[in-house]
């Protein structure tokens, strides 16, 4: 599967349009505001993947119980059942579809709560539907991914995950750790936009956007290191969206 | 309802009414006391010594007969030693004694009576009060004996009167006392109560009297007002955001508005899409205000005992550093730090990081000199007298003295910098997190450019 390898013409619709093909997914959508759902569930279907809409709580649990998808977004307010309450419950059952909980409360506290409570990633409204996509494609990786693994791979680079060395065809590349750990974020997420929000979250563990865009110089930094001298570029940004390890 | 009902209500007065009820019992119970030791005493010793003579003479009745009592009544009379003697037949005759006659009230039945006594003759007559006791021997025979008990009378009512007074003017000065106090405590309770029913129809300059005297009152109405001091200040901060935030919004919103409304009238494409792309970009915009804006009333609402933990102020500087230095290289300055080891302050990481990028956001935008120099970025953190200090600095023009405490309010933009992109938040919300933490934001001049410096109370080391 080839991805857009060039960074200015790709649209980010797209893109993913083409990206998810191969592995459409089940999603349930657990939504009250019916005109943001249809959004949500018209910007899923256009991605490849078959998406399943709840209105109120009740309904939602029940689909969930169905237990045949692959991934749900949950809205945290909803009518007749609370989304952490449906998390809850569901959780209690054993079920362990990930979860993406939807708020518009952006407090960490809260985020901390929808965590606790047996989400998996917590979004606050008003989100940029790529950012959502990236989420919840990312979810369902990191629910098939082996814990256990010490070593990642993308084309040809290796990022061995104990000595916490980096390889690209055979031919060693020194990293800072932060480097590194953005690195390492990237390769397992090959394949796969992630987003700049992502990448603070994940590499850095900050929950707010700084004013100045800092990742690009980063990523760029990182990119520097791994693809010069090499004539297959590995790290590519997608505009709009963000970045991607390319992953063949 | 008026103050001198009100007073009875009042807990002062309470506390004052069962003070006084105890200490009224106390009084009498001392004053009770000392009754019983002095006047009780002699009255009980006299009616002993009477009981005992009553006895006595009763006993020489019964061996010696009439004659030998009679004998031993008149000794004792002729010995005046001050007792009544009196014995009569069955007609209530004297037979002997220093008493003409036997009292009228007396009964049939020995016992005690008080009766009047004429002692003296002609013009010093007095009369006095007697005491007896009085028993029937056989053969009809009736004895008593007493005492002339006017002084020991006398000496009782005066320990009596002196009792009474005593406690009934403790009883009037408690109770006038628990008014009084009950009064001044009601009157400035009153200006207390008058004040904030002033205050809670909108008038918000008032405060609560203080009187000075630094008592528990004073120490309330000092809290008090200490609170309406920051309620008002809240107060005004949020009058002036709604304001600032109607003005603020509505522009962009405008802005948003009419761009919509030309790309409708407009036939082309293309038209349409940049209009599209420019509305997305300003909703952006508008959503780092609102999210700014949260943050900041985040910041404000928090209950620092809550969302504190122990941090190392060093570390969250350091990784902030580590995120900025890149972009500062790529854009041809460069970032310095100085950071110590450690520093274990209670912090809100999010919080603290949001803030030193907002002031290295800052740095980057303002900081420059504009004669395309290089600028030159310094962060420092250290431990200073008890407290976490951290600083950025840059090289830019910096901001003038005058301006320094207005900037750290919401919405305002020095006019120097309208013409970069920002929204007039970023500094309040460093200024909300500092208050957080307990600590303080302040700007000042690093010769040339803005110094920031954060201090906030550094944890004690634990051993």
């Amino acid at each position: 599967m080839q991805t857009g390898s060039d960074d200015t013409a790709t649209r980010h619709g797209q893109v993913t349009a083409k990206r998810v093909a191969g592995q459409a997914m089940r999603i349930l959508v657990i939504e009250d505001d019916r005109e943001a759902a249809t959004w949500l569930v018209k910007g899923l279907e256009e991605s490849g993947h078959v998406a399943d809409l709840a209105t109120d709580g009740e309904e939602g649990l029940n689909l969930a119980r169905e237990a045949v998808h692959d991934v749900m977004i949950v809205d945290r307010m909803l009518p007749k059942l609370d989304g952490l309450a449906i998390i809850r419950t569901i959780r209690a059952e054993g079920l362990t579809t990930p979860v993406l909980i939807l708020s518009a409360l952006s407090d960490v506290d809260e985020r901390v709560k929808g965590l606790r409570a047996g989400g998996d990633d917590y979004l606050a409204k008003p989100y940029a539907f790529s950012e959502l996509l990236a989420r919840v494609e990312g979810m369902v990786r990191r629910g098939s991914d082996s814990a256990l693994e010490t070593k990642l791979k993308a084309c040809d680079l290796e990022v061995d995950l104990l000595s916490r060395t980096v390889t690209r065809g055979g031919k060693p590349i020194l990293l800072q750790p932060r480097e590194f750990k953005l690195l390492e974020f990237l390769v397992r997420n090959a394949g796969h936009i992630v987003t700049r929000t992502m990448l603070l979250e994940n590499v850095w563990d900050y929950h707010f956007d700084p004013q100045t865009n800092v990742i690009d110089v980063h990523v760029s930094r990182l990119r520097s290191k791994i693809d010069k001298g090499f004539d297959e570029p590995l790290l590519q940004t997608v505009r709009g969206a963000g970045y991607m390890i390319r992953e063949h | 309802m008026n103050i001198n009902s009100k007073i009875f209500r009042t807990s002062t007065f309470r506390l004052s009414a069962i003070y006084l009820i105890f200490f009224a019992l106390s009084v009498a119970s001392v004053l009770g006391y000392v009754f019983w030791n002095t006047a009780g005493l002699l009255e009980r010793q006299t009616d002993e010594t009477i009981r005992a003579e009553v006895q006595g003479l009763s006993d020489q009745y019964r061996l010696l007969g009439l004659r030998g009592v009679a004998d031993v009544m008149t000794r004792r009379i002729e010995s005046s030693s001050g007792g009544i003697y009196l014995l009569v037949n069955d007609k209530r005759e004297r037979v002997v004694g220093n008493l003409d006659l036997l009292p009228q009230a007396l009964g049939d039945e020995p016992g005690w009576i008080d009766f009047p006594l004429n002692v003296g003759k002609g013009p010093a007559r007095q009369r006095h009060t007697g005491r007896a006791y009085h028993a029937t021997l056989s053969g009809g025979f009736t004895l008593l004996v007493g005492r002339d008990v006017e002084e020991l009378r006398i000496f009782g009512d005066t320990i009596r009167r002196a009792v009474s007074w005593a406690l009934g003017l403790a009883l009037v000065l408690g109770l006038g006392g628990g008014w009084l106090l009950s009064r001044n405590f009601l009157r400035r309770v009153d200006a207390i109560t008058a004040t904030s029913r002033t205050i809670m129809a909108g008038d918000l300059a008032q405060r609560m009297p203080v009187s000075g005297s630094d008592d528990e009152l004073d120490r309330l109405a000092q809290s008090l007002n200490d609170m309406l001091g920051q309620i008002e200040r809240l107060m005004a901060g949020m009058k002036e955001v709604s304001g600032n935030v109607a003005h603020d919004l509505k522009t962009p919103l405008t802005r948003l508005r009419a761009r919509a409304e030309s790309a409708l009238r407009s036939e082309s494409d293309a038209d349409h899409k940049a209009a599209l792309e420019k509305t997305l970009e300003e909703s952006d915009q508008l959503l780092s205000t609102f999210n700014a804006l949260l943050s900041i009333a985040r910041a404000e609402a928090g209950n620092p005992r809550e969302g504190l933990v122990a941090e190392d102020a060093s570390e969250i500087v350091r990784d902030v550093v580590e995120l900025y230095q890149p972009i500062v290289e790529d854009a041809g300055g460069e970032l310095t730090a100085e950071i110590a080891d450690t520093l274990p302050v209670r912090a809100n990481r999010q919080l603290l990081a949001q803030a030193l990028t907002n002031l290295l956001d800052n740095a980057m935008k303002y900081g420059t000199d504009g004669d395309g120099r290089q600028s030159v970025f310094t962060a420092t953190a250290k431990a200073v007298e008890g407290k976490a200090v951290i600083t950025v600095s840059d090289s830019g023009v910096g901001i003038a003295e005058r301006d320094r405490t207005r900037v750290l309010d919401r919405f305002v933009r020095l006019d120097e910098s309208r013409s970069k992109p920002g929204n007039g938040l970023g500094l309040s919300l460093v200024s909300s997190v500092m208050k957080l933490h307990g600590g303080t934001l302040t700007l000042g001049d690093a010769k040339p450019g803005l110094r920031a410096t954060l201090e906030l109370p550094l944890l004690a080391e634990e051993r």
